[in-house]
């Protein structure tokens, strides 16, 4: 069972924002960064089929020299390999073209499925698991909580509103990780020691044969970011619970609408 | 003539899902603004009786994909016939709900014709004739306008943050369309599908939302919240901490890690307000916070805030809503 996990590299999600000098990307410098939290539990996810089945697990990342950072990571928390597609601007490139890149780099190795979070947190897209499974023109199940390999079927549940869906997919296919799926290892000193000895595998673009769209013809882009919308001042209650507790309903009824 | 504005009208079960008229509502007032047709979607199975519910709502045109392929959701066979409605209807600007439904299909759609996708928008912008959205990025954190290129621009709108608005009777052309796919092209099959134990409101569909977290205690103590909910209408909630800690599922967790939520009404009960939970849940209507540390952070998102024991102010809120719902 050969398992491919694409991870991306984001801001800590304590990180304070700032924005750069282009008012269009995050100021990323003194920002710590990790595997995104979703990707981990593929990429968990993926370690436990592998020790399960046998098999090998290669961790794909794409984005600058620090994304190196992350494969290392994930190597030292039992991954067999990794793919780093280094460029710098790849991160800030829109998610269809990410995708490209991933599936130019997958598709030169043998897979049977292949894993990631259910978004990057950070961006907050979800668009490019979907997006990579028409790509290779397989099957993809979205945001799963458990999973079930078959003989050449997987089996997956994922959370719909108000419900779980079963939904079985012939492999090779992809699926996103929804928290719940497991409980991600922590890297032992032991795998962090052995990690070093591991290939990453560099690629650049030109490699892969691609290019990033000019920034004016990508499909989608930021335009401008902004600090949210402030919600105004709160009115606050500090007296007698019983007192605060009418007073809150009787405004949500009479001045908020809302009941 | 100009490209439509192509709503998917998601349906469940039979039942138009509410956050669905919301972007139909939405789609209509776009494509006013941009003088375009509004044509909505519906795919399933046995779907024209929704068609009458989808035409309050707006639509120049309806197209109707009814297939017993289409029973079940499914990525491939529910990407086919949105894939058909965009070609029919020439559509440049394509709207989807974000639900568990439109977070699948969208991208494999938007991938399929090259399209950029904004997922969870809060705002759609048509100024000087160009199409942008706004769409909260780093949980919340900040707020990014995007723009697009190309022929065909697609969006998700966050749940309960546009509003569903009936329109007087119009004229409105009804297409039915053959769904253009072999059996053997839908190759991920919903087997089984397991209805939510108790028939509980999920907070993703929820216009009322009651959470609870370390505050609270004890795990029995979410019984305090589930009976504010029930009071109420509405759904439980929690935050992070108490899901990790095993007090209730993931399925009720609001956060980063979560759920994102806006519905019209939510108390945070108990919860301080981390980074991670304001990013599911500060885009509410309405948020009243009840925790009895005054420097909780969740005070600065509140609308209403009770500084207080939230064992002595909830039993007096629950007292106080079932008197006025009696009245």
């Amino acid at each position: 069972m050969n398992i491919v996990v694409c991870v991306k590299q984001v801001p800590d999600t304590e990180t304070r924002i700032r924005f750069g000098p282009d008012g269009r990307w995050i100021d990323e410098s003194g920002v710590t960064f990790v595997v995104s939290p979703y990707d981990e539990f593929a990429v968990e996810e993926g370690i436990r089929i592998r020790e399960a089945r046998g098999g090998e697990v290669t961790v794909v990342g794409a984005g600058p020299e620090r994304v190196g950072q992350a494969l290392r990571t994930c190597l030292a928390m039992g991954v067999d390999r990794a793919i780093h597609i280094k460029d710098d601007a790849i991160e800030r490139a829109d998610s269809l073209t990410i995708a490209r890149a991933l599936a130019t780099a997958i598709k030169a190795i043998p897979f049977d499925l292949i894993l990631m979070g259910k978004y990057g947190v950070g961006t907050d897209n979800g668009q490019v698991g979907p997006m990579l499974a028409l790509l290779l023109d397989i099957p993809q199940v979205c945001a799963v909580a458990k999973i079930e390999i078959g003989e050449r079927v997987v089996t997956a549940h994922r959370e719909i509103e108000g419900a779980i869906e079963i939904v079985e997919a012939p492999l090779p296919a992809l699926l996103t990780a929804e928290k719940g799926l497991n409980e991600p290892r922590y890297p032992s000193l032991k795998g962090i020691m052995a990690a070093k000895k591991k290939p990453i595998d560099v690629r650049d673009l030109s490699f892969l044969g691609i290019s990033l769209p000019a920034p004016g013809s990508q499909p989608i882009r930021w335009q401008k970011l902004e600090a949210p919308p402030g919600r105004g001042e709160g009115k606050i209650f500090r007296g007698d619970p019983g007192e605060s507790a009418r007073e809150v309903v009787r405004l949500l009824r009479e001045e908020a609408k809302v009941i | 003539m100009p490209g439509a504005v192509l709503v998917f009208a998601e349906q469940r079960g039979g039942v138009l899902k509410r956050s669905s008229l919301e972007a139909l509502s939405e789609g209509r007032r776009t494509a006013d603004r941009l003088g375009r047709l509004l044509v909505a979607l519906i795919a399933g199975d046995g779907i024209g009786r929704l068609a009458d519910q989808a035409v309050a709502f707006g639509p120049d045109r309806l197209l109707l994909i009814d297939s017993p392929l289409l029973a079940a959701y499914s990525t491939e066979g529910y990407a086919a016939a949105l894939g058909q409605a965009i070609t029919h209807a020439s559509a440049e600007i394509v709207l989807l709900a974000c639900t568990a439904m439109g977070r699948d299909l969208a991208p494999r759609v938007a991938a399929r014709f090259g399209a950029g996708l904004a997922t969870d928008c809060v705002a759609l912008m048509t100024e000087g004739g160009v199409f942008r959205a706004r769409r909260p990025v780093y949980s919340g954190k900040a707020y990014a306008t995007v723009e697009f290129s190309g022929s065909l621009a697609m969006a998700t709108l966050r749940p309960n943050v546009f509003p569903a608005q009936e329109r007087p009777p119009a004229a409105c052309e009804i297409v039915r369309l053959e769904l253009e796919l072999p059996e053997s092209a839908i190759r991920a099959r919903v087997v089984r599908t397991e209805l939510a134990e108790k028939k509980e409101i999920d907070v993703a569909d929820a216009s009322i939302i009651v959470s609870g977290g370390r505050g609270l205690k004890d795990p029995a103590n979410f019984s305090l919240i589930r009976e504010l909910a029930e009071a109420l209408g509405g759904a439980v909630g929690a935050s992070r901490a108490v899901v990790d800690a095993g007090w209730i599922e993931h399925a009720h967790q609001v956060g980063q890690t979560g759920k994102v939520v806006a519905p019209a009404l939510y108390i945070a009960c108990g919860i301080s307000g981390a980074i991670q939970h304001l990013a599911g849940m500060s885009t509410s209507k309405v948020i009243v916070a009840i925790n009895k540390d005054p420097d909780a952070p969740i005070f600065r998102a509140a609308t209403y805030g009770i500084v207080g024991d939230l064992f002595a102010v909830i039993p007096k809120m629950i007292e106080e809503i079932r008197r006025l719902k009696a009245e």
